[in-house]
């Protein structure tokens, strides 16, 4: 599913590698946590696995795809594969919870059926059917994550990639998200998730793979967030 | 692909940007109606010349006693030279190419000209005596001129053959730098549209880059992303160059045939039609700069 093998990536000016060396293989329905410091090399990991950039050397796959070789015009038809959600949700403020939703598929030129069907559906999975026609200004942190989730699966797709999406949350909204991110593992889809959150990893024990410094240090499944501290 | 979508897009980018939007349209505006003069004055030209051409004559000027002494050794010219004249015009072989000829002497000329420069105090100094007495031929192709004047330049008796022509090219080639300088113009107010398209077209870009950023990561494939921004950008343009159309359509219906058609009755001078075959011209110049220039403006800030 993700297959990442000898992954070095050096960025222009900068002292050592943000990536150095990474191999890993992410199984289809797996739910992963990446831990590390701020630095380690998280983001640029899932840059990566996203195609917003390519390593310097070494070889990722994804979904069957050569990312190094993928010419540029295939890369969007690609991201439609994967569903992303970000600490800071990129909601469009000017658009209500469901055009927000409704805007990915009508970018990818979803029929106005589909999409009719569609947006309702996944705004019920996450649990704001109700507030389908409220402004992100109108809702929580959670809700608008949550609405974020929604824009995110509202494809149905593979693998969903989560950089801290509880960053900006208060700990028992986290644990709405978490449950929600848990649904969706087990509805099948790969989810890999950055987080500095202790708490959430150790209490799901489930897949680390912590960085430090561009380099996996660890790889353990069943795991808690780490044994410094 | 929903084209319902990208219109609204499309209606979206440009409310937001309206001010650069006017801009745009009002140089596009401006640029074309200035290739639409030239167009015009190029039109005229052209009617112009069929127009003259055809009644333009060679003149047999033959020699008269004030005549330089270089061309016209004998001085006036005798009765034997207009016979000889007459009898070249009249011959098999000059006969063929020429509609019509006739001969203008001294007192006739004189007539023409007291008549033609009445309001001249010129006219108060000239005799009879100094004008040449004139062969006026008319040929059936205003082209073959030259035949004409090779066969009587530099027969004795004879001052200057002219073909008239000589003197509209003149005119004409003052009508052609006046369009060659509205080109000129409409050239640099072109370039400034086209740089004008494009840094509207990023502006644009980057008041809606928390979409574009949307857009990219769900996978909207880069045409989808561009195409309301190359719209907008075609969309004032084909605004700015229907404008200069109806600017185009204005001058020939108040200038050109509400003014200099009533002061110089006998041209014939360019009209509406004339001015609506430019107006695709105009439309196709304007969308095109626009959609090539917002098109590479968009492709530089979007790379992937």
């Amino acid at each position: 599913m993700i297959s990442i093998s000898q992954v070095t990536k050096q960025y222009k000016g900068a002292p050592r590698a943000a990536l150095e060396e990474i191999s890993l293989e992410i199984d289809k329905g797996e739910f992963v946590f990446l831990v590390g410091a701020s630095g380690s090399g998280k983001s640029s990991l899932m840059r990566m696995i996203l195609r917003e950039d390519i390593p310097s050397s070494g070889s990722i796959h994804v979904l069957g795809e050569n990312l190094i070789g993928i010419p540029n015009r295939r890369v969007p038809h690609f991201r439609r594969k994967l569903g992303v959600v970000f600490q800071d949700f990129r909601l469009l403020p000017n658009k209500t919870a469901a055009q927000n939703v409704a805007f990915s598929l009508e970018v990818i030129g979803k029929s106005r059926g589909f999409i009719a069907e569609a947006v309702p559906d996944v705004l019920r999975l996450v649990g704001l059917e109700d507030k389908a026609n409220s402004l992100p200004s109108e809702l929580s942190g959670g809700e608008q994550q949550r609405i974020a989730l929604a824009r995110a699966i509202v494809n149905k797709p593979a693998i969903l990639l989560a950089d801290e999406p509880t960053g900006n949350l208060d700990p028992a909204t986290s644990m709405d998200i978490m449950a929600l991110l848990d649904r969706i593992n087990l509805a099948g889809t790969t989810i890999v998730m950055a987080t500095h959150d202790r708490g959430i990893v150790d209490r799901g024990q489930k897949r680390v793979i912590e960085l430090s410094q561009g380099k996996i240090i660890r790889d353990a499944r069943g795991a808690s967030y780490g044994d410094k501290e | 692909m929903r084209f319902s979508f990208v219109f609204s897009e499309m209606g979206i980018a440009i409310r937001r940007n309206l001010s650069m939007v006017i801009s745009v349209i009002l140089v596009t505006f401006i640029s074309l109606t200035f290739v639409g003069t030239a167009g015009l004055l190029q039109q005229q030209i052209g009617s112009m010349k069929t127009y003259w051409y055809d009644k333009a004559q060679v003149a047999i000027y033959l020699c008269t006693k004030t005549s330089p002494a270089e061309v016209c050794p004998q001085g006036e010219a005798s009765q034997d030279v207009q016979d000889t004249v007459t009898q070249r015009l009249e011959s098999t072989t000059l006969a063929p190419y020429i509609d019509k000829y006739y001969f203008e002497n001294h007192e006739q000329a004189y007539k023409t000209f007291q008549k033609e420069f009445k309001d001249n105090s010129v006219a108060k100094y000239v005799t009879p005596a100094q004008l040449n007495e004139t062969f006026w031929v008319n040929l059936k192709d205003p082209n073959q001129a030259p035949i004409i004047i090779e066969s009587f330049n530099g027969l004795s008796g004879v001052e200057e053959v002219k073909d008239q022509r000589t003197y509209l090219d003149q005119i004409f080639s003052i009508l052609n730098v006046g369009s060659l300088a509205a080109l000129s113009i409409a050239a640099l107010m072109l370039f400034s549209a086209v740089l004008l398209i494009s840094t509207t077209i990023r502006l644009s870009a980057v008041m809606r880059r928390r979409e574009i950023g949307i857009m990219r990561l769900v996978g909207a494939s880069n045409f989808y992303i561009q195409l309301p921004f190359i719209l907008e950008g075609v969309v004032a343009g084909v605004i700015g160059s229907l404008l200069a159309g109806g600017a185009i359509l204005g001058i020939v219906q108040v200038f050109v045939q509400g003014f200099l058609v009533k002061q110089l009755p006998f041209t014939s001078f360019v009209g509406i039609p004339d001015a609506l075959a430019l107006l695709p011209i105009l439309v196709l110049t304007g969308g095109g700069l626009a959609a090539i220039a917002a098109a590479s403006a968009i492709r530089r800030y979007l790379r992937v």
